[in-house]
């Protein structure tokens, strides 16, 4: 996967809570077998009605916001389906961070595995980005070394992530061939319980 | 010290546990479908690995398999990754139950019903209404398709141990009122989000009376309450429900397995990160009405109306929902009419499950306008079913009887509910167009759906059908 550090982009303020899988990446999409190409389904009926026409007033329409790679939204982002389409589909359209104050835990861990950074913000300072973000668009600097979100006016946010992923992503690891090191583990623990 | 099944479980399977990382936790069963692992065999490919252990594996196929011509996917797309499932499974070794095979049906359904879903084992599929294995007591929950890649090159996982959360079930419940009340109820009084970062253990008096398939329509929503894992102890009705499936030890070697399995449960006095508890006699007939599992009410309510919510925030969701599935404020629920009546999914398509619904159709026809279907969870589920004869007592009254397979519970097949049309479901989610594009979807008990089949509206079941003996 792709390393990720630095990120310096307009946000885009998605004011929903409880954003769920299907929302993000509908089911009519899951059946290509590849990684790549989900992007243009990404939040696909609130895009798009059902003439294929974008609707008004849905965040992703706005062109003030294109080129975009942050996306900030409400508590539980991502609840539902395991579907790692999902975060492929944020990748593809071309978001590298997602800034909410609370994640479904399947959907956070499949970020991490896809060079996604999803950032956790207490919800008082998530509400703070939103109402910047939609009054005009903002450019936030993130650091996952640093740990910030860097606001125009010179607001700095910290946030916490967990070490063994933060070094995961800073290096963009292959977290496949890191397990490979501990096979003689691995197949002590097979023996050990075949023996019981 | 007093210990969770969760710790328990989960102590067994460290292959690794180095300070200040996650534990490197070894996978007993792996569990795949179609949709979710073309992405990961591929990946195998070009890396030019192998499945370590494809004994451990076990595959199906249910998401987009048809339920009425088993021969006939019309879209070429859903039947390339069929035929993927196939091709990657011959040429990795990985045992499949394909769309002609005896123990072919929903992955959920299939595991318990073969014996592969066993105590103490830890198993994941790329789906998550894995923890339906919970009921079991095994520590079982969804991954995406990264990590079934890496289930399939390791068999192991890095996993930060979760927290444990206990919701306990007091007394007994009603007659009248089944298992999906109970978590419908759970989900709505405590949040879609109360079990992020956590595994729950369901315990109590009124989950120890449950019946195995019971526990499995409980344990199969815990990610709608936001646990990625949910379980219960495994007791007598456990090991009876094991005993002489395909796939358990038979003989000696099931009671030895049966003695491991018991000792298991939840040690008296173990303590949780967090607990809370519900009593059975709060719980009622229980339907949704809104875009996510915890928007529900029991089927007495009504509609709530927005200055029901205080916070802002929670007044718009609501508003938004409610424009969407088409409602008014205050609407009573038992006036509210439906088009369809989908009885399925990993949540309550067993055999008992059919027998509930059957029961309250059974000499009744199901209301002009609705379009009902009922779709066994597996091929061994819908061969018994026509055993006894429910097949019969469903077509008569109206019923479509499919084939098995997940079907309209997220609609990736032909099985589809027209924009703004109403359905009562079986089923798990009622996301925004999950059953279809503007599809309305309600959840609910198979007897509450079989009794909106017969009235074309929502009915208390207790009041108009006598479902209970």
């Amino acid at each position: 996967m792709k390393p990720i550090n630095e990120v310096t982009s307009i946000m885009t303020p998605l004011d929903r809570s409880n954003v769920d899988t299907d929302q993000i990446i509908s089911k009519e999409f899951l059946k290509r077998i590849e990684r790549t190409g989900f992007g243009k389904y990404l939040f696909y009926h609130w895009r798009f009605d059902a003439e294929g026409n974008k609707r008004d007033g849905f965040v992703l329409n706005d062109p003030r916001f294109d080129g975009s790679e942050i996306l900030v939204a409400r508590e539980n982002f991502g609840c539902g389906s395991s579907r790692e389409h999902a975060p492929w589909a944020i990748l593809d359209y071309g978001f590298r961070v997602v800034i909410a104050p609370s994640y479904a835990d399947i959907f956070y861990n499949n970020c991490m595995k896809n060079g996604i950074l999803p950032i956790r913000l207490p919800e008082e300072e998530v509400e703070e980005l939103l109402a910047k973000g939609k009054a005009e668009p903002a450019r936030l600097a993130v650091s996952l070394a640093e740990q910030t979100v860097t606001q125009p006016d010179g607001t700095v946010r910290r946030f916490g992530i967990d070490p063994y992923w933060k070094e995961m992503l800073l290096n963009g690891w292959d977290e496949i061939a890191l397990t490979f090191k501990y096979e003689d583990q691995i197949s002590k623990y097979e023996e050990a319980m075949q023996r019981a | 010290m007093a210990k969770t099944i969760i710790d328990k479980i989960w102590d067994r399977h460290i292959v690794v546990g180095e300070p200040g990382k996650p534990d490197l936790l070894y996978i007993d069963l792996h569990l795949l479908h179609e949709v979710t692992s073309p992405q990961a065999f591929e990946g195998l490919r070009l890396n030019g690995r192998k499945v370590r252990r494809p004994d451990l594996c076990f595959a199906t196929m249910d998401h987009n398999v048809p339920t009425v011509n088993r021969k006939v996917i019309k879209d070429p797309i859903a039947r390339k990754q069929i035929r993927t499932l196939e091709e990657n499974c011959e040429e990795f070794g990985v045992p499949l139950a394909d769309v002609d095979h005896p123990d072919q049906g929903i992955v959920h359904v299939i595991g318990p019903e073969l014996g592969l879903t066993q105590p103490g084992k830890t198993i994941v599929c790329g789906d998550s209404h894995t923890s339906t294995h919970g009921a079991f007591g095994a520590l079982a929950f969804g991954i995406g398709t990264s990590e079934v890649e890496h289930v399939l090159s390791t068999q192991t996982l890095w996993q930060s141990r979760p927290k444990t959360m206990e919701i306990r079930i007091d007394g007994e419940i009603a007659p009248g009122v089944a298992a999906k009340d109970i978590i419908l109820t759970i989900i709505a009084k405590f949040g879609t989000d109360m079990g992020t970062g956590h595994i729950v253990e369901y315990t109590g008096e009124a989950i120890r009376k449950l019946t195995m398939e019971e526990r499995m329509t409980v344990c199969n929503m815990s990610i709608e309450a936001g646990a990625r894992a949910g379980l219960i102890s495994p007791d007598e009705k456990t090991v009876e429900y094991l005993r002489g499936r395909k796939y358990v030890p038979q003989g000696e070697a099931f009671d030895k397995a049966a003695e491991d399995w018991l000792s298991l449960a939840s040690d008296q006095g173990a303590s949780y990160d967090k607990s809370v508890s519900i009593h059975a006699d709060e719980i009622e007939p229980f339907i949704t009405w809104g875009t996510n599992p915890g928007m529900g009410a029991g089927i007495s309510g009504n509609v709530p109306n927005a200055s029901d919510f205080e916070n802002e925030l929670e007044r718009e969701s609501f508003l938004r929902a409610i424009e969407y599935m088409g409602l008014e404020e205050g609407q009573p629920f038992t006036d509210i009419e439906i088009q369809h009546v989908f009885i399925g999914s990993c949540t309550n398509a067993r055999l008992s499950d059919l027998r509930e619904a059957a029961r309250v159709v059974e000499g009744r026809k199901v209301r002009g306008g609705v379009r009902a279907i009922v779709v066994p969870g597996s091929r061994t589920v819908k061969k018994q079913a026509e055993e006894e004869g429910l097949d019969k007592v469903f077509t008569e009254a109206g019923f479509e009887w499919r084939e098995s397979g997940c079907s309209m519970c997220l609609a990736m097949n032909d099985d589809v509910v027209p924009a703004g049309e109403r359905c009562a479901s079986t089923s798990n989610r009622n996301f925004e167009g999950r059953q279809g594009t503007g599809a309305r979807t309600h959840l609910m008990s198979p007897a509450m759906a079989a009794a909106a089949a017969i009235n074309g509206r929502f009915t208390d079941v207790r009041e108009e059908f006598a479902v209970h003996a």
